[in-house]
């Protein structure tokens, strides 16, 4: 049993409240201030008094909800602290999707990072992760469980670049979340030497333009839109999970459905949901990220959100950890939300 | 290894028959003896390990990985094979995992107390979907949608053989089937099979059409008998040993031992498996308690007590007499019960009638009466012929029982359907409330399937994960064989062989049936 070192009661409250400064972290609900950890939409909602997050995080939030979804816009580049009375804010890159931020809080010797989602693999479509040392960790669990080992995203992407050969006559249609996912589904398709042109569900448009513009190249991306059945045949074509099951594919010559998720690792969940080519690649920390994660940042007090939190706060305390599960309450909208659920999310 | 691994997994993961049965073709083709022969055995369920048994890997798991983690994990997997595969910590054996010839041998040589090890070893070694596989085929629970008819098709597809001859030979062959792939190939002659092991195909009816066949054939050239409702088998008793195949010839005989193990006389016969003291056969529900069992337990022989309804003779003692017609077969059929009384089996009577018009009315009243499915019509003079030759055999189904029900749920199909709202919920009256009767797939056309899609998403009323609940205003004529009473279903009442015979976008919700009309479908069955 190692020894827990005593700390003093966290500034931070168990709904993410940051007292000293009267701000949220990724509140649920419009806030006076909130500090946004990145874009997707269980983190990132509209009408806050006034938002402090990463330049791409702004410019992703202003795309989805528009100009006016917050009183006011605060840019913060990464590494920069910014001090608000007595706390210190820094923004540390998460490796989640584009402008993903780790919150640093630093106020009167108390080191508190909230991960936000986060990953550790590399991946050029989001500023890599960066390590940092804390008292209090606030952590996500998407995967907090030990089935979800995470294999080589390239060796996915290999699977998937084998069933197109095997396949000419067939579009290969992926389900990915639009934002994030489809970025990075696309640039491994690009590291891995594909150079045809990459179709695009409607809904996945504005977003790649936003990488793009913000200095992430994809390569040729075509609307379906317009596109002829014939023209889809071998084609790799992205949506989202929503759109393969419905009316959408129907447009496609008979598509080979795949879904890249984390949650595809579970064949038997896969097969239930009628996906038949299943892609695991996912931009969360698996279950050795985590591990390896809350050990480096040497915290003696970790609180756990966002997914299966008894797995990793049983684990924790069998390595001496002070750990919390938060139960901050779920959106069906988040990243990777469980398979079944996406797949009722209508066009 | 890893080649089989790819074929289990897109097994797995294909909806599609054809695609299937490609993969397994392939597969097949390209695999070298003896692996494919250890392929086909694991595929068809032949080939199961004495000692390796999930509790086992189990405990070589728990052994690695805390039991608590491991039981939330399970928890969220709901597989124990598929948990073990994802959970198994360590990675990264240079050396690839032995082929399955190779595995097959480890498996079976392996001491009980060596085993451990070698599991553990062999998990370390494998790739993500190596290690499923590998757990899925050592404890033998696949479910991966493939049986041993699919296996045999693809075997007929990858030779350019027909089907049958695979049949045939089947079941006197044994892993790994050297001699059958030999065989396929062309590299040896059909290998020499003892009847008295072997599954002979079956003979199978044609549908009658009533508007056209009848009025061609000649009532006096052909002879009529019940169809039976239970499952078709074929028995083989030779010597003192007797074994029972179902039509596809899979071997059923430890399930009803009841059945085999009261035989007496040698021959091969072609019957019905029904259930029923006193050969009184009981509905079909009470014969299913005991298909898909490997073992009948004390309770289900007591409850249940299995006969064989026979109706032909293929083999009387050695000799192959299924070049004779049909009239001399049903002598020796006759002669042979006479010679050998038996306890568990007895003859399918033979109905005498006038015409087809009298056979009609023989099935109507037996339907109505005692839940007769209807009638097998036979020609004198046909010998016995495997597959479904065209003018030998006829079934005369009896007339559907429809109902007139409200759609209530709808939820998407598989494969080509799943963007379609094709797999449909329907119900009657019982009172004020509607109360869910049966489940079927569409049958229609593919303009028709279209139009009840918009249908249904127009008028959701909620929606429940993949099932969409709809206004209970669209009525659909279902067609099903019987009804018979259930306690499983709020209605009472399950319904066999259900299926949409129209989509009456005419007919107001309001003059759909009521349950207690249905109550008048629960006849004799």
């Amino acid at each position: 049993m190692s020894v827990t070192l005593r700390m003093p009661a966290p500034f931070l409250d168990r709904d993410l409240y940051v007292r000293p400064i009267d701000a949220y972290i990724d509140p649920p609900v419009p806030r006076a201030l909130a500090i946004i950890t990145h874009g997707h939409a269980d983190h990132a909602r509209s009408g806050h008094g006034a938002v402090l997050a990463t330049p791409d995080t702004i410019a992703i939030m202003k795309a989805r909800y528009g100009e006016d979804s917050a009183g006011q816009f605060q840019p913060l580049e990464f590494d920069t602290p910014l001090q608000v009375d007595d706390v210190t804010i820094t923004l540390k890159p998460a490796g989640h999707i584009l402008g993903s931020a780790q919150v640093l809080l630093e106020h009167r010797g108390q080191r508190i990072v909230v991960t936000g989602d986060y990953k550790r693999l590399p991946d050029r479509t989001a500023q890599p992760f960066e390590l940092t040392e804390c008292d209090l960790l606030v952590t996500e669990a998407t995967f907090g469980l030990p089935v979800f080992q995470h294999p080589d995203p390239l060796d996915e992407i290999g699977r998937l670049l084998r069933s197109a050969a095997a396949f000419p006559d067939r579009a290969h249609v992926i389900g990915c979340y639009a934002l994030g996912k489809a970025q990075r589904v696309i640039a491994l398709l690009r590291d891995a030497g594909y150079d045809a042109p990459i179709y695009l569900h409607g809904a996945m448009i504005r977003l790649c333009e936003l990488y793009i513009a913000r200095g992430i190249p994809l390569g040729v991306l075509k609307p379906t839109l317009g596109t002829s059945k014939t023209e889809l045949a071998g084609q790799i074509v992205i949506a989202p999970p929503s759109a393969i099951k419905d009316r959408w594919s129907r447009r496609l010559p008979d598509p080979v459905l795949a879904v890249a998720s984390g949650w595809m690792s579970v064949k038997q969940r896969a097969r239930q949901s009628g996906v038949e080519l299943p892609l695991v690649i996912s931009d969360h920390a698996d279950w050795n990220e985590l591990r390896q994660t809350i050990a480096e940042t040497k915290a003696g007090k970790v609180w756990v959100t966002h997914g299966r939190e008894d797995a990793l706060v049983y684990h924790c305390r069998q390595q001496g950890l002070e750990a919390e599960p938060l139960n901050i309450q779920a959106f069906e909208e988040g990243e990777e939300g469980e398979p079944d659920a996406q797949g009722e999310l209508e066009e | 290894m890893r080649r089989f691994a790819q074929l289990m997994e897109l097994l797995a993961l294909t909806p599609s028959r054809n695609r299937k049965l490609e993969a397994l073709t392939q597969y097949f083709a390209e695999t070298p003896d003896p692996d494919r022969g250890f392929a086909l055995a694991i595929l068809t369920g032949a080939l199961t390990f004495k000692n390796v048994k999930p509790a086992i890997l189990r405990d070589v798991v728990l052994a690695e990985v805390d039991p608590h983690l491991f039981g939330l994990s399970y928890d969220y997997v709901g597989d124990l094979g598929e948990t073990i595969a994802l959970i198994w910590p360590h990675h990264g054996g240079t050396e690839p995992l032995p082929s399955l010839a190779d595995l097959v041998e480890l498996f079976n040589m392996t001491s009980k107390s060596e085993l451990p090890r070698l599991i553990g070893s062999l998990l370390t070694r494998a790739s993500i979907n190596e290690r499923w596989a590998l757990v899925k085929f050592a404890t033998g629970a696949l479910r991966i949608g493939v049986n041993a008819r699919l296996a045999k098709t693809a075997l007929a597809a990858m030779s350019g053989k027909d089907l049958q001859e695979i049949e045939e030979v089947w079941n006197g062959l044994s892993v790994p089937y050297t001699d059958l792939f030999d065989w396929l190939s062309g590299k040896a002659e059909r290998p020499d099979i003892d009847h008295t092991a072997r599954f002979h195909p079956l003979m199978l009816s044609n549908p009658i059409d009533e508007g056209k066949d009848l009025e061609k054939l000649d009532p006096a050239d052909f002879v009529a008998e019940w169809k039976w409702d239970g499952i078709r088998v074929q028995l083989i008793a030779s010597k003192g040993r007797v074994s029972l195949f179902s039509r596809t010839g899979d071997d059923i005989a430890a399930a009803f031992p009841d059945v085999t193990e009261s035989v007496f006389g040698d021959a091969v016969l072609d019957g019905e498996l029904l259930v029923g003291a006193g050969f009184e056969p009981l509905p079909f529900n009470d014969l299913q308690q005991r298909l898909n069992r490997k073992v009948a337990t004390a309770k289900h022989l007591a409850d249940y007590p299995g006969f064989i309804r026979v109706y032909d003779m293929l083999f009387d003692g050695n000799e192959d007499i299924r070049a004779l017609p049909w009239s001399e077969r049903r002598q020796h059929l006759e002669r042979w019960f006479e010679k050998n009384p038996q306890t568990r089996l007895d003859l399918s009577p033979v109905l005498s009638y006038r015409d087809w018009e009298d056979l009609s009315e023989i099935r109507r009243r037996g339907a109505a009466e005692q839940g007769h499915e209807g009638v097998m019509v036979k020609l004198r003079s046909a010998p016995y012929l495997p597959g479904r030759p065209k003018g030998f055999w006829y079934k005369w189904k009896r007339d559907p029982n429809v109902v007139d029900a409200i759609l209530m749920y709808a939820q998407r199909g598989h494969g080509k359907r799943s963007s379609f709202y094709s797999d449909y919920t329907f119900g009657v009256w019982k009172g004020n409330e509607i109360v869910p009767i049966g489940k079927a797939y569409f049958g229609f056309t593919d303009e028709e399937l279209k139009q009840l899609d918009k249908w249904v998403r127009n008028n959701t009323v909620a929606s429940f994960g993949p099932v969409r609940e709809v206004s209970k205003e669209l009525v659909f004529e279902v067609a099903f064989d019987s009804a018979q009473q259930s306690g499983r279903h709020k209605s009472g009442i399950a319904l066999r062989f259900p299926r949409i015979s129209r989509i009456r976008w005419d007919k107001p919700a309001s003059e759909a049936a009521t349950l207690d009309e249905m109550q008048a479908f629960l006849t004799a069955s």
